[in-house]
């Protein structure tokens, strides 16, 4: 990895801005802007259906924003897609995994992809699997592996090419409680120990972490965004649950 | 992105196609029997039936199992294409085709990566059929083993990219029953891989015409040509042509600014 420009060291792990989108006439999101500063953990909060994955999609720019831009790092998204896509790991909602190859097939396809040499790729395998103690499953094919094993091979698949920014969407969509709450705490470290920037999609209130930075998504629209204390302030509540109904409640009825 | 990463990923792209390949054993058996039930069942049957008289490139009057070879080849290639089609629908569906598309290269890249990947594999299947087919006493000059390589390379890209683009177009996996429906079969039918045009012109000039307008037909005819050393410029004109038509219209449709992905329930 070369050393970054100066001028991309210092900027966010994500910016948005102004991003609308339709589907056709009907609008997905309008006017979303948001900031992602390097090394937080930010939930992006919002009712199904309020326009997550599609924000994700452009993010990963499996499409183009109708208006907007959408920078990683400082790369803008539409002029140097390539720089962009290099700082991202994602992990989509839907598993992405081939089921009858091995988890290291998986991995090292997905090395692969991402330009790395053979040594480079099979040492940050070890490494990432160890992290997510799934090493000793590595030569096991996926089809074998439960839904939580599956998850946590995608989240180290997401992390080998070392990104700046982590994306994840609804990643605990299926899973128990116990190891929902297992890989909720196991990226919560990722941000504290390597310093990536993770922007995590959710409708679960409990995933939420007193110091994760939030942006409140309803209908297209971002309602609120910042720190924790400072939405729980603003909507004068107690609770992000109360917070959230208040705060998406207020519009829906203006 | 440099070209170490270039030829790495298209390593990475190629192994995986391969590693899948051989994981699905029944598809290769299919891929295998299907050929061969023509070859052996109906090619029994037509030959009462049908003579052929001695049109290049053949320098004899053949039987009728010798002449629809490159027909089958061409199936067998057909065939994997539109598989291909169906598992990046199903890929996009399902979210794998996300993996590759937001790998930090041109996309037109990728996806020329994923086609090549998909004739590699076709040409290995042709030649499985070729060494059967060989077994059962069908036999080509030996040296046209040697150069309907290139054909199948042609033809196998050209069939692809027909996959890649109408992967594109399609939104979801149950209409894929339709492309059987509307592309294999007239594609196969409507060509020159089960009876010679000529034939066809002598029951009806219609159809003869659609024949020749077809690219399936002037793909086969460029692997007829090429098993037996021979070379039809104006076959390879065509199916050339018609995949740079079919690739640029796939890339187009994968192109993030406009096409398929961006409508809901795509990608």
């Amino acid at each position: 990895m070369s050393a970054p420009k100066s001028e991309t060291r210092n900027a966010a792990a994500l910016n948005v801005e102004g991003v609308r989108f339709h589907y056709g006439a009907k609008p997905a999101l309008q006017d979303v802007a948001f900031t992602i500063p390097v090394g937080t953990f930010t939930v992006l909060l919002g009712p199904n259906g309020a326009g997550k994955t599609t924000l994700f999609s452009l993010i990963a720019r499996l499409y183009h924003a109708t208006h907007g831009t959408i920078a990683v790092a400082g790369h803008d998204l539409r002029r140097a897609p390539l720089s962009a896509l290099t700082e991202m790991g994602i992990v989509f909602q839907q598993p992405t995994l081939d089921l009858d190859l091995s988890v290291l097939q998986n991995l090292r396809y997905h090395a692969a992809l991402r330009g790395m040499g053979k040594k480079d790729a099979l040492e940050r395998i070890d490494a990432e699997l160890r992290r997510f103690d799934m090493f000793e499953r590595k030569h096991e094919k996926v089809r074998t592996l439960n839904g939580g094993h599956r998850r946590r091979v995608e989240i180290a698949r997401a992390l080998l090419h070392r990104p700046r920014l982590l994306l994840l969407d609804e990643p605990t969509i299926g899973l128990d409680v116990p190891t929902r709450k297992a890989i909720v705490d196991h990226v919560h470290n990722l941000c504290k120990t390597d310093g990536i920037a993770v922007l995590w999609a959710t409708h679960l209130i409990d995933e939420i972490a007193p110091s994760d930075r939030l942006v409140l998504l309803d209908a297209g629209r971002v309602r609120a965004k910042g720190a924790i204390a400072d939405i729980l302030q603003m909507a004068g509540t107690a609770t992000i649950g109360e917070a959230f109904t208040k705060l998406t409640a207020k519009e829906s009825a203006a | 992105m440099t070209a170490m990463h270039c030829l790495r990923a298209f390593q990475g792209i190629l192994t995986r196609e391969a590693l899948r390949f051989l994981q699905q054993r029944e598809r290769f058996l299919a891929a295998l029997v299907r050929p061969l039930i023509w070859l052996l069942v109906f090619a029994a049957g037509f030959r009462a039936a049908l003579g052929i008289a001695i049109i290049p490139p053949y320098e004899t009057y053949i039987p009728y199992e010798v002449y629809i070879v490159p027909g089958l080849l061409g199936m067998i290639q057909l065939f994997n294409g539109m598989q291909s089609s169906l598992s990046m629908v199903y890929d996009r569906e399902m979210g794998s085709m996300r993996t590759l598309l937001v790998s930090p290269l041109p996309r037109w890249y990728l996806l020329a990566c994923k086609l090549t990947a998909g004739t590699f594999v076709s040409i290995l299947q042709a030649y499985a059929f070729l060494a059967v087919a060989f077994f059962f006493g069908v036999e080509a000059p030996l040296l046209g083993y040697a150069t309907v390589l290139p054909a199948l390379v042609l033809s196998g890209l050209m069939l692809g990219a027909l996959g890649l683009l109408l992967s594109s177009a399609i939104r979801q996996l149950e209409n894929f029953a339709g492309i059987m429906n509307f592309v294999i079969f007239p594609m196969f039918f409507l060509s020159s891989a089960l009876y010679p045009l000529w034939k066809m012109r002598e029951s009806s000039p219609w159809l003869y015409e659609i024949c020749r307008f077809n690219p399936f037909t002037h793909a086969v005819e460029t692997i007829r040509f090429a098993l037996y050393g021979d070379f039809n410029p104006w076959a390879v004109a065509i199916t050339l042509g018609s995949f740079a038509l079919f690739l640029s219209l796939a890339v187009l449709g994968y192109d993030p600014a406009r096409g398929m992905m961006r409508r809901k329930g795509g990608a």
